[in-house]
C-alpha cells in the first residue's frame, strides 16, 4: 500500500499564490481588462451576420426579387399600350418585388435568433456575454440596419431605373412625400417585418418553426379573406383585407385595396407597435428560460 | 475559484442536481465525475448562468457569473463541442467570441496556434471531425487567457496523441494557478490528470477528496486462490480466523494482503493450490461500487433472473407444492 500523500495544493504555497494580493489568488493574464458594452457585442454580431452563407443567399435573393421584378414590370408597362397616366403612384411597380422579397427578411430575422438555438451557439454566445438583454439588443440593432440598408438601396434603385423606363409614357411625376414614402418608408416596414420575425424566432426558438409562422403572418389573413363567402362575416373579411400586410404594404405606394382601413403612415405605427411588443415578451422569456 | 452551495436544479418532479455543495481551487486539476446523467453538465450550465438554479447559489471569486464584466477574460468553457454555428469558419467563430468581451483580435491566431488548427482556421467547422470540434473549443477557453478553466468531457472523440495532448494542457494551465475544472465519466482519465476529485450521482455528492486520498481508500487489496480442494482450505482458514469469499468460477477471495499466510496455511493441510495471487481492484471499479446505486441509465447484460413457477401465488401454497413434490421423490 502507498503511504498515504498529502493533497497536493497543501504542499507548498507557489509563487503566485503568494504574489496576488485579492482574498481569490490565482492566475493574472496579461491581456487588458475591458469592461465590455454594447459596442462589443455588435461588433460581435456584426461578424456573425457576415460570415454566414445563409445571410448572403437570403440577402442576395432578396436584391435579386425587388430588382428583377421591379424591372420587368417597369418593362412590360412601358411597352404595353397602357399607360399609367391619371392619380397612379408610378412607384408602386416596386410592390410585387418587395412582396415577395419580404419572405428572404423574414427568413434572415428567424434564423438570425432561431438558428443559434439549432446549432447550440447561444450557450456559447451566452457564455461570452451573460447579458441576454444586451445579446437580443445587439442582434436585432444588426438586423435592422442591415435589413435597412439594403431594401433601402435595392427599392431606391428600382424605382430610379422604373421611372427612366417609364419615361414619355405618360406616367406622372412622383411627388417629394412620394419618393419618401416609396423608399425610407418601405424599408423601415420592412426591415421591422424582419425584426418581427427575429423576435419570434428568439421566442420560438425553432428555424422551420419561426419562418412558417411568419409566412403564415402575411399570407394567411389574405386567405383566410378569400374563403368568407357569408355576408355575416363581411365586416372580419374587410378588416383581414385591410389589416393585411400585403395591404398594409401598399398602403405606402397609396395604393391600398380598399378606401377605408389603415391610411398614410399607419401601417408603419401597426408594425412598430407589434414589434414593441414582441420584443417585451421575447426579452422577458430570454431573462427568465434556461439557455 | 469556484464556490457552490447548496446547489439544486429540478425540472419539474425530476431532480437534475440536488443539495451540491463544493469548492473548486486554484492551482489544481478537479475532477468532476460521474456516471451519464449525474448532472455534471447541469451543474457547469448553472456555473456559467445558463441556467437558473431552483435553489442555492454558484459564485466565481466571490460573484455570480452576470456579474462578470469581461466573462471570458475569467472563465473560459468547453460545454459542448458540437455547439458552433456549422457554416461558420473557425477564424470568425473565435473572431466573434473575442469582440463581445473587447479581446485583441490577434488572440485568435494564437489560440487556434496553441490547439493545432492552424490549417484548418479558414474551414468551416461542420466539416471538422469531433476531435477537431473538441480542439475548437478549446481554443475558445483560452481565448480570454482566463484564470478559471472549465471542460465538460473535453477527451471525447480525440485521438491517443490529443488526450496525450489535452492532459498536459490541463496539467500546465493548473500549475500556472489556474482553476481548473474538468468533467469526465471515466476514472482511468481522472486518474492520470485530476488532483483533486468530486464524485456526484444522481445530482448528489458522493465524494469531495484528494485524488490521492481516493486511491488509497478504494484501491482494495486481495488474494484470489484457486483450488480443487475447496472444502478443506475453507476449514483451515477458517481454523486460521481468516474469512474467505467464493467469487465466480469456484474462486476463492481474501481480503488484504495475505499470501503468505494463506499459502503456509495450505501447505500446512497439505491442500493442493492452482492459484494464489494478490489483486488490486482498479480504480474503476472503485467508482462504479461508489456509483453503483446512482447510475441512471441500467444496461443489463444478463437476462434478467426467472422467477419460480408460482413465486407470486400465495407462498402457502407454494410451499405446500413444494413440500408434496419433495415426499413423492423421496418416497
Amino acid at each position: 500500500m502507498s503511504t498515504p500523500q498529502t493533497p497536493m495544493p497543501q504542499a507548498a504555497p507557489p509563487a503566485w499564490e503568494a504574489a496576488a494580493g485579492s482574498p481569490y489568488p490565482g492566475y493574472t493574464s496579461p491581456i487588458p481588462v475591458v469592461r465590455t458594452h454594447l459596442g462589443h457585442a455588435l461588433a460581435s454580431e456584426w461578424t456573425k451576420i457576415k460570415s454566414v452563407r445563409s445571410t448572403m443567399w437570403t440577402l442576395g435573393v432578396f436584391v435579386l426579387l425587388v430588382l428583377g421584378i421591379g424591372l420587368l414590370t417597369g418593362l412590360v408597362i412601358a411597352n404595353s399600350s397602357s399607360d399609367l397616366s391619371g392619380d397612379e403612384n408610378p412607384l408602386s411597380l416596386g410592390f410585387f418585388g418587395l412582396l415577395l422579397g419580404s419572405i428572404c427578411l423574414i427568413t434572415l430575422g428567424v434564423l438570425t435568433t432561431a438558428s443559434e438555438y439549432g446549432t447550440g451557439m447561444i450557450r456559447t454566445t451566452m457564455t461570452a456575454c451573460p447579458s441576454r438583454g444586451r445579446v437580443l439588443a445587439a442582434k436585432a440593432l444588426v438586423f435592422f440596419l442591415v435589413a435597412f440598408t439594403i431594401t433601402l438601396v435595392s427599392t431606391a434603385v428600382v424605382a430610379f431605373l422604373q421611372m427612366a423606363l417609364l419615361e414619355g409614357s405618360g406616367a406622372r411625376q412622383p411627388t417629394g412625400a412620394e419618393w419618401f414614402k416609396g423608399t425610407v418608408g418601405v424599408s423601415l416596414y420592412m426591415a421591422l417585418l424582419g425584426l418581427l420575425s427575429l423576435l419570434v424566432g428568439s421566442v420560438l426558438r425553432h428555424s422551420a418553426g419561426g419562418i412558417t409562422i411568419m409566412i403564415g403572418v402575411v399570407l394567411a389573413p389574405l386567405v383566410i379573406a378569400l374563403f368568407m363567402f357569408t355576408q355575416s362575416l363581411e365586416k372580419v373579411r374587410q378588416a383581414l383585407f385591410e389589416y393585411s400586410i400585403p395591404n398594409q404594404l401598399s398602403v405606402f405606394y397609396s395604393n391600398s385595396l380598399s378606401r377605408s382601413g389603415p391610411s398614410g403612415w399607419d401601417p408603419l405605427w401597426i408594425i412598430l407597435g407589434a414589434t414593441v411588443v414582441a420584443a417585451a415578451g421575447a426579452l422577458a422569456l430570454l431573462q427568465k428560460r434556461d439557455v | 475559484m469556484i464556490e457552490l452551495s447548496g446547489l439544486t436544479k429540478r425540472y419539474g418532479e425530476k431532480v437534475a442536481v440536488d443539495d451540491l455543495t463544493f469548492t473548486v481551487r486554484p492551482g489544481i486539476v478537479t475532477g468532476f465525475l460521474g456516471p451519464n446523467g449525474a448532472g455534471k453538465s447541469t451543474t457547469m450550465r448553472m456555473i456559467l448562468g445558463l441556467d437558473h438554479p431552483t435553489a442555492g447559489d454558484v459564485r466565481i471569486d466571490g460573484r455570480h457569473y452576470h456579474e462578470l464584466a469581461d466573462p471570458l477574460t475569467y472563465i473560459g468553457a468547453l460545454l459542448d463541442a458540437k455547439a458552433v454555428h456549422g457554416g461558420r469558419r473557425a477564424h470568425h467563430h473565435l473572431l466573434c467570441l473575442a469582440q463581445s468581451n473587447g479581446i485583441p483580435a490577434g488572440r485568435v491566431h494564437e489560440v487556434l496556434e496553441t490547439v493545432g488548427l492552424t490549417a484548418v482556421a479558414r474551414k468551416k467547422a461542420k466539416g471538422f471531425s469531433l476531435g477537431m470540434s473538441q480542439r475548437l473549443g478549446i481554443a475558445g477557453a483560452l481565448l480570454g487567457d482566463p484564470r478559471i478553466l472549465m471542460f465538460d468531457e473535453p477527451v471525447n472523440g480525440l485521438d491517443p496523441e490529443g488526450i496525450l495532448w489535452i492532459r498536459s494542457l490541463m496539467k500546465s494551465l493548473a500549475a500556472q494557478g489556474r482553476t481548473v475544472f474538468v468533467s469526465s465519466h471515466l476514472m482511468s482519465e481522472m486518474a492520470l490528470t485530476a488532483d483533486h476529485l468530486v464524485v456526484i450521482g444522481q445530482g448528489r455528492l458522493l465524494a469531495d477528496t484528494s485524488m490521492a486520498d481516493f486511491i488509497e481508500r478504494n484501491s482494495r487489496s486481495y488474494v484470489r486462490i484457486r483450488t480443487p480442494d475447496r472444502e478443506r482450505l475453507l476449514d483451515a482458514l477458517h481454523g486460521a480466523g481468516i474469512t474467505a469469499v467464493e467469487s465466480g468460477g469456484g474462486q476463492l477471495e481474501v481480503d488484504g494482503g495475505k499470501a503468505e499466510q494463506i499459502g503456509e496455511l495450505a501447505a500446512r493441510h497439505h491442500v493442493v493450490l492452482h492459484e494464489l495471487s494478490v489483486r488490486q481492484s482498479s480504480l474503476e471499479e472503485a467508482f462504479m461500487r461508489l456509483t453503483a446505486s446512482s447510475v441512471e441509465y441500467h444496461a443489463r447484460t444478463e437476462p434478467p433472473p426467472e422467477r419460480p413457477w408460482g413465486a407470486d401465488r400465495d407462498t402457502g401454497t407454494a410451499k405446500a407444492a413444494a413440500d408434496a413434490v419433495t415426499t413423492t421423490a423421496e418416497g
